[in-house]
C-alpha cells in the first residue's frame, strides 16, 4: 500500500494547500501526515486527486512548511477518530488529540468523522419538550430534544451566558436523565472558553462532558474538522451509549471564515461575500447531524452559537444557517442596551419544532394560543413604539396606547429574568397571562374562549 | 474497462469507458457507485457521482450501464420514500442501517410482489401508445392504470388477467415490426419529458383549502407556482398544506436539499390524515423524494427530475398530479456546485449560464394536457416550487429565472412571518395570472359574486396601505372616521380571513363555501359599519360590539355548522350596529 511511502515532492504551497507530485493513486479525502524539516508533524486531507498529483489541505498552521524539506505520508484511509467511554470528562483539540496532558484514547472502534447522512426514513420526529427555564424560549420558541436551534448573536452580547444557562437548566420533565455536553470551541478566546468550563464544572456537567477546544490562537484550519470530530463523539454517546447529548458549537462564524479561506486558496468561484457556493451544503453536514433515530434512546440536540457580522441577519452565515436549522434564538443589541437579560427578541426568533413539543399532556393546553397572542401583541406594540417616536403617544388611539405599555411590560416581566432564575413552564405561562391581562379581554383572538376563562387574569 | 483519472468531490474524470455516451449511467470504482456522464471530451468522460466519493482512487474502474438515468414506473411506487435517484430509503435502511451506506442499490419497488391485473382490452383490439390495457388497484385510493408504452402500436394479440410482478408481461401486441410485449410497469429516462398529445389552457382550480390561495391567488390544475421567501417564512408549511389538502389525485413531494426532520414529519403525520374528499389516508396517493441537504449533491440535482417523471407518469394515466419541490434553490445550487467543479465559465453569481434554460425546461413539464392515447384523456401536472433566495432578496438569479416562467407568485414575507401572520403571503406583491380564467369556475361552482368579493377585498387592502402611510405621519387618531372604518375592515380581512393556522385542527382546511361565507361576512360588516359611521357612530365604539368576536371566531367553526353560523352572525351584526346607529 501507499501508506509507508514518504513523498518529498511538494511542488507548491498556497495558503493551507499543498501540491504533492509524482504520487501513486491517492484516495479522495484520504488523511495525510506532513512532516516538517524540523521533525514537527501536521495533519492534512486530500481535496483533489488525479494521477500523479494530490492537493492536500493542512489542518494545522502553515508556518515552517517549505517545498524542499517537507515530507508527506498518505495514510491510506479517510479521517477517523477512536471513540470510547473514556472520552467523557476529557479535553481535546480540534483533531481529537488530548489537550489535558493525559493519554490518547485507546480504542479499536475508529469511526469516520465525516459521518454518513442519517437516512431520513430512520429519523424520529423530535417532540420531547426541554424546559430551559428561560421564558422567551420555553414559552415562545420551545426547544425539543433532537432539535438544532442556533443562537444568533453579535459581538459583545451575552450569548455565552444564555448558552451556559440553557446547559445548566435544560431538563426533560418526564425524565431524570441530564444532558451530556459536547462543547466545541472554534476561535473563541480562552476567557470565553474558561467561562464555559467553569460553568460546567460548577454544575457537575463537566463529568458528563467532552470538550474540543480550538481557541483564537490555535490554527484556524483545524476549525474545519473540529465540529465533525465533536459530532462524531456526540453520535457515539447518543447512539451507542444512549445518552442525551447537548452539543454547543461556538462560534460558527469562525468556522465559516476558515471555510472561506480554503475556498479562496483553491481559487474557487466565490459566492456571496466571498463564501464558497457550497457553504449551505457544507454547513448542513454539521447541523443535520442533530436529531433522533427510531429505536435508539439517545439524541443529539444542537445549540450552535454564531455572531452575525454587523448584526446583519441576512449575512450569508446566519442566512444559510437559518435555512438549515429548525429555528433560531435572536439576541438583540437593543434589549441588551436596555439592561434586559436575556436580551432575546422573540419576533425574529423561531422554533419550528415547537408545535410537536407543546400542548396538553406536554406543557399546557393553552400554550400555543398564549404564545401566538404574545407574539401578535408584542409585534403590534413594537410597531407602535417606532410610530410613536414620530407622531408622539398622544396621536395614538386608546388601544394603541395600551399596546405600547404592554410591550414595555412584556420586556420587563416576561423577557427579563435572572441568570440563575430557572422558571418552570407553569411560571412562564402565568407571567404570560399576567402581562396579557393588561390588554382588553376582547383582544384575545388567538386564544380559545375556554382558556381565557380558565387562565385569564381579568377582574370580572 | 474505463479508468478513473481524477476525483474532486462529486465530480470524477475517467478515460477509456467502453461505449460511453452522454447521460449514460456508469458504475464508479470498486464500490460501484452510481454516476452519470455529464461531459465528454477527447476520450475523457466527466461523471457526476450520486454518492460520496471519499476513499475512491485514480486508477479504479468505471463501467457504463449503457442506459440513461431512468426511473421505474410500476405498481408499488405510491406511498414510497425515495432518494434523488429513486433508491427506496426504507429498503436502504433495512439493508444498511440508520446511516445511509454507500453502494447499496435496491430496486425501487418490490420485484417479487404480485399485483392483481384486470385487463380492459381484449384480443384483437387496436391499441396505440398511452392506451390503457387494464388496471391494478394499487391503493384504496388510486387505480394504477397500465398503459401501452410509447412506440408500440397495433392489435392486442394476447392479454391476461392474473397476478403479475412489476416488470412481468401482461400481454402482447402485434405491431408492424413484430410482436411486442406489454409489461406491467415501464422505465423512463428522467431528463426526457414524457410526451403528451396537446396542452390545454388551465381552467379548473387546484382547490387547496387555504384561503389566501383559493380566494386571492388561485392556481389552476396544470399551473405553475413560485413560492419565494426567506428562511422561516413558511414555504415548507405551505407545501405541506398543499400536499395534505389540495384536491389533486396524486402528490409527488420532492424534499430537495432540505431538512431530514421535515421528511419525517410527512412520514409520521400523513398516514393519519384523511383526504377530505375520499376519506382515505393521504399517504396512499403520495410519493416522497427525500434528498436532504446533507445527502450527495448530484443526487439532489437529479431529484426533481425523478419527481417530475413520476408525476408525468400518473398524469398520463389521466390523473391530476401536484408536484411540490422544496426547494428549487437547493437544486440550482447543486447545479452550480457541479458546474464549478467542471470549471465551466460561471454566469451570474456563479450559476452556470444555462440555469435559466434548465429552470424553464423544468416548469415546462407542468401543464393540463390531453395525454397520449386514443381516448382523449386529460391529465395535469401542477408544479409548486419553493425558492429560497439568499437574505430573502428575490433579485437573485434563481428567483428571477423562476418568476419569468411561473404564473402564480406567492410572495412570503419576513415581516408578516415575524408577526405570526401565517400564511405570510404578502397580498400586495403576490399575484395569480389565472385569477381571471378561474373566476368563471368559482362563480359557477361556489357563488356568482365570488370574484367580485375578491376584488372588493383587494380594494380595501390596497386602500389600507395608502392610509397607513398617512397614519404614519399624522397618527391614527387624526384620521376621519370613514377612513378608520376602512382600516377596521382591512384589519379584519387580514386577521379574520387571510390568517389561517396550519396547526389548528379545524382551520387547517377551509372549504370553498366556508371561504366564501367568511369573506361575505366581512364585506357585510363593511356595509353596516359604513352606515353606522354615516350616522355618527365611531369605529372604536363598533369595535367593542360582541359580533366582532363572533366574526373572528368563524375560523374555528366546523364545516357542517357554517351556514347557520353565518346567518346568525349577519343577524347579530346588523342588530348590534344598526341598533347603535339608530340610537344616535
Ligand atoms: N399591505 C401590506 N403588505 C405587507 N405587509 C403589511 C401590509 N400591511 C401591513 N403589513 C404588515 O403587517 C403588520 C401588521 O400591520 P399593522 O400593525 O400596521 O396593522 P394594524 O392596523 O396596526 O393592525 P393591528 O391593529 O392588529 O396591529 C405590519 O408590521 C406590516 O409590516
Ligand atoms: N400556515 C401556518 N400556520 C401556522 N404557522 C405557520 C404557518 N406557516 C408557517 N408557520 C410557522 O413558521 C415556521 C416556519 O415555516 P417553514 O418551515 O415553512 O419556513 P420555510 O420558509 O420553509 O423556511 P426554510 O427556508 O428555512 O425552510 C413554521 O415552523 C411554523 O411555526
Ligand atoms: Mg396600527
Ligand atoms: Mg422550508
Amino acid at each position: 500500500m501507499t501508506a509507508d511511502i514518504r513523498y518529498k515532492t511538494v511542488s507548491r504551497i498556497a495558503g493551507p494547500l499543498l501540491f504533492v507530485e509524482k504520487v501513486d493513486n491517492i484516495g479522495y479525502n484520504e488523511m495525510v501526515e506532513i512532516t516538517l524539516g524540523n521533525g514537527e508533524v501536521r495533519t492534512g486531507q486530500v481535496l483533489d486527486t488525479r494521477k500523479g498529483i494530490a492537493v492536500v489541505q493542512i489542518f494545522g498552521s502553515t508556518t515552517g512548511l517549505d517545498t524542499g524539506s517537507t515530507s508527506v505520508r498518505f495514510r491510506g484511509d479517510i479521517a477517523r477518530i477512536p471513540v470510547s467511554d473514556e472520552m467523557i470528562g476529557r479535553v481535546f483539540n480540534g483533531l481529537g488529540e488530548p489537550l489535558d496532558g493525559m493519554s490518547s484514547i485507546l480504542s479499536n472502534e475508529k469511526v469516520e468523522i465525516v459521518g454518513n447522512a442519517i437516512n431520513p426514513y430512520s429519523r424520529e420526529e423530535p417532540s420531547e419538550f426541554i424546559q430551559t427555564g428561560i421564558s422567551t424560549i420555553d414559552g415562545m420558541n420551545t426547544l425539543v430534544r433532537g432539535q438544532k436551534l442556533p443562537i444568533f448573536s453579535g459581538s459583545g452580547l451575552p450569548h455565552n451566558k444564555i448558552a451556559a444557562q440553557i446547559a445548566r437548566q435544560a431538563k426533560v420533565l418526564s425524565s431524570s436523565e441530564g444532558f451530556s455536553i459536547i462543547f466545541g470551541a472554534m476561535g473563541i478566546t480562552s476567557e470565553e472558553a474558561n467561562f464555559f468550563i467553569d460553568e460546567f464544572r460548577k454544575t457537575g456537567a463537566l463529568m458528563r462532558s467532552v470538550l474540543f477546544l480550538n481557541l483564537a490562537s490555535s490554527p484556524s484550519m483545524e476549525r474545519i474538522i473540529l465540529p465533525r470530530v465533536a459530532l462524531t463523539a456526540a453520535e457515539y454517546l447518543a447512539y451507542q451509549k444512549e445518552m442525551h447529548v447537548l452539543v454547543i458549537l461556538s462560534d460558527m462564524t469562525n468556522y465559516a471564515e476558515a471555510l472561506r479561506e480554503i475556498s479562496a486558496a483553491r481559487e474557487e468561484v466565490p459566492g456571496r461575500r466571498g463564501y464558497p457556493g457550497y457553504m449551505y451544503t457544507d454547513l448542513s453536514t454539521i447541523y443535520e447531524r442533530a436529531g433522533k433515530i427510531r429505536g435508539k434512546n439517545g439524541s443529539i440536540t444542537q445549540l450552535p452559537i454564531l455572531s452575525m457580522p454587523s448584526d446583519d441577519m441576512t449575512h450569508p452565515i446566519p442566512d444559510l444557517t437559518g435555512y438549515i436549522t429548525e429555528g433560531q434564538v435572536f439576541v438583540s443589541r437593543e434589549l441588551h442596551r436596555k439592561g434586559i437579560y436575556p436580551p432575546i427578541n422573540v419576533l425574529p426568533s423561531l422554533s419550528r419544532l415547537m408545535n410537536q413539543g407543546i400542548g396538553k399532556g406536554r406543557t399546557r393546553e393553552d400554550h400555543r394560543g398564549v404564545a401566538d397572542q404574545l407574539y401578535s401583541a408584542y409585534g403590534r406594540g413594537t410597531d407602535l413604539k417606532s410610530l410613536s417616536a414620530i407622531v408622539g403617544t398622544e396621536a395614538l388611539g386608546k388601544d394603541d396606547r395600551q399596546y405600547l405599555e404592554f410591550a414595555n411590560l412584556f420586556e420587563e416581566k416576561y423577557v427579563n429574568q435572572d441568570f440563575y432564575e430557572d422558571r418552570t413552564i407553569e411560571k412562564t405561562m402565568d407571567i404570560g397571562w399576567e402581562v396579557l391581562s393588561t390588554l382588553p379581554e376582547r383582544e384575545m383572538k388567538r386564544v380559545k374562549r375556554e382558556f381565557i376563562e380558565k387562565y385569564g387574569k381579568w377582574r370580572k | 474497462m474505463g479508468k478513473i483519472l481524477r476525483i474532486a468531490g462529486p465530480v470524477v474524470i475517467a478515460e477509456e469507458i467502453e461505449n460511453a455516451k452522454m447521460y449514460d449511467v456508469v458504475r464508479v470504482g470498486q464500490l460501484g457507485l452510481l454516476g452519470e456522464i455529464i461531459g465528454m471530451e477527447g476520450g475523457k468522460a466527466t461523471i457526476q457521482v450520486y454518492e460520496d466519493t471519499s476513499g475512491i482512487r485514480p486508477g479504479e474502474s468505471v463501467e457504463s450501464t449503457g442506459k440513461p438515468l431512468s426511473v421505474l414506473l410500476a405498481p408499488g411506487v405510491l406511498s414510497s420514500i425515495y432518494d434523488g435517484v429513486q433508491r427506496p430509503l426504507d429498503v436502504i435502511r433495512a439493508q444498511g442501517g440508520d446511516f445511509i451506506q454507500r453502494g447499496i442499490y435496491p430496486m425501487p419497488v418490490d420485484m417479487k410482489k404480485k399485483w392483481k391485473f384486470i385487463p380492459s382490452v381484449k384480443r384483437g383490439d387496436k391499441v396505440s401508445p398511452g392506451d390503457i390495457v387494464g388496471v391494478v388497484k394499487e391503493t384504496s385510493m388510486i387505480d394504477h392504470r397500465i398503459m401501452v408504452p410509447v412506440g408500440i402500436e397495433g392489435t392486442v394479440e394476447r392479454i391476461e388477467e392474473g397476478d403479475f410482478a412489476p416488470l412481468q408481461t401482461v400481454g402482447t401486441v402485434n405491431t408492424k415490426t413484430g410482436i411486442r410485449e406489454i409489461p406491467l410497469g415501464q422505465e423512463w429516462p428522467v431528463r426526457q419529458p414524457r410526451p403528451v398529445k396537446s396542452k390545454l389552457p388551465p381552467e379548473i382550480p387546484l382547490v387547496t383549502g387555504q384561503r389566501v390561495i383559493d380566494s386571492f391567488f388561485p392556481v389552476a390544475k396544470g399551473g405553475t407556482v413560485a413560492v419565494p421567501g426567506p428562511f422561516g417564512s413558511g414555504k415548507t408549511v405551505v407545501q405541506h398544506q398543499l400536499a395534505k389538502w389540495a384536491d389533486s389525485e396524486v402528490v409527488v413531494y420532492v424534499g430537495c436539499g432540505e431538512r431530514g426532520n421535515e421528511m419525517t414529519e410527512i412520514l409520521t403525520t400523513f398516514p393519519e390524515l384523511v383526504d377530505p374528499k375520499s376519506g382515505k389516508p393521504i399517504m396512499e396517493r403520495t410519493i416522497l423524494i427525500a434528498n436532504t441537504s446533507n445527502m450527495p449533491v448530484a443526487a439532489r440535482e437529479a431529484s426533481i427530475y425523478t419527481g417530475i417523471t413520476i408525476a408525468e407518469y400518473f398524469r398520463d394515466m389521466g390523473y391530476n398530479v401536484a408536484l411540490m419541490a422544496d426547494s428549487t434553490s437547493r437544486w440550482a445550487e447543486a447545479l452550480r456546485e457541479i458546474s464549478g467543479r467542471l470549471e465551466e465559465m460561471p454566469g451570474e453569481e456563479g450559476y452556470p449560464a444555462y440555469l435559466g434554460r434548465r429552470v424553464a425546461e423544468f416548469y415546462e413539464r407542468a401543464g393540463n394536457s390531453v395525454v397520449l392515447s386514443s381516448d382523449k384523456r386529460n391529465g395535469s401536472v401542477t408544479i409548486i416550487g419553493a425558492v429560497s433566495p439568499p437574505g430573502g432578496d428575490t433579485s437573485e438569479p434563481v428567483s428571477q429565472n423562476t418568476l419569468r416562467v411561473t404564473r402564480v407568485f406567492w410572495a412570503l414575507d419576513a415581516s408578516l412571518a415575524q408577526r405570526r401572520h401565517f400564511p405570510s403571503v404578502n397580498w400586495l406583491n403576490s399575484y395569480s395570472l389565472y385569477s381571471q380564467e378561474l373566476s368563471r369556475w368559482f362563480n359557477k361552482s361556489v357563488s356568482d359574486d365570488w370574484y367580485s368579493s375578491y376584488q372588493k377585498s383587494m380594494t380595501i387592502l390596497e386602500k389600507e396601505s395608502e392610509l397607513q402611510e398617512v397614519a404614519q405621519l399624522v397618527g391614527y387618531d387624526a384620521l376621519p372616521e370613514n377612513e378608520k372604518e376602512v382600516l377596521d375592515i382591512a384589519k379584519s380581512l387580514r386577521e379574520d380571513f387571510l390568517q389561517q393556522s396550519a396547526f389548528d385542527e379545524v382551520d387547517t382546511y377551509c372549504s370553498l363555501r366556508k371561504q366564501y361565507l367568511m369573506l361575505k361576512s366581512i364585506l357585510a360588516m363593511d356595509e353596516v359599519e359604513r352606515y353606522a359611521v354615516s350616522k355618527g357612530v365611531t369605529v372604536s365604539e363598533i369595535d367593542t360590539l360582541p359580533f366582532k368576536e363572533k366574526l373572528s371566531r368563524f375560523k374555528e367553526v366546523r364545516e357542517k355548522e357554517i351556514d347557520s353560523y353565518y346567518s346568525e352572525l349577519i343577524k347579530e351584526m346588523e342588530e348590534e350596529v344598526k341598533g347603535r346607529a339608530d340610537k344616535q
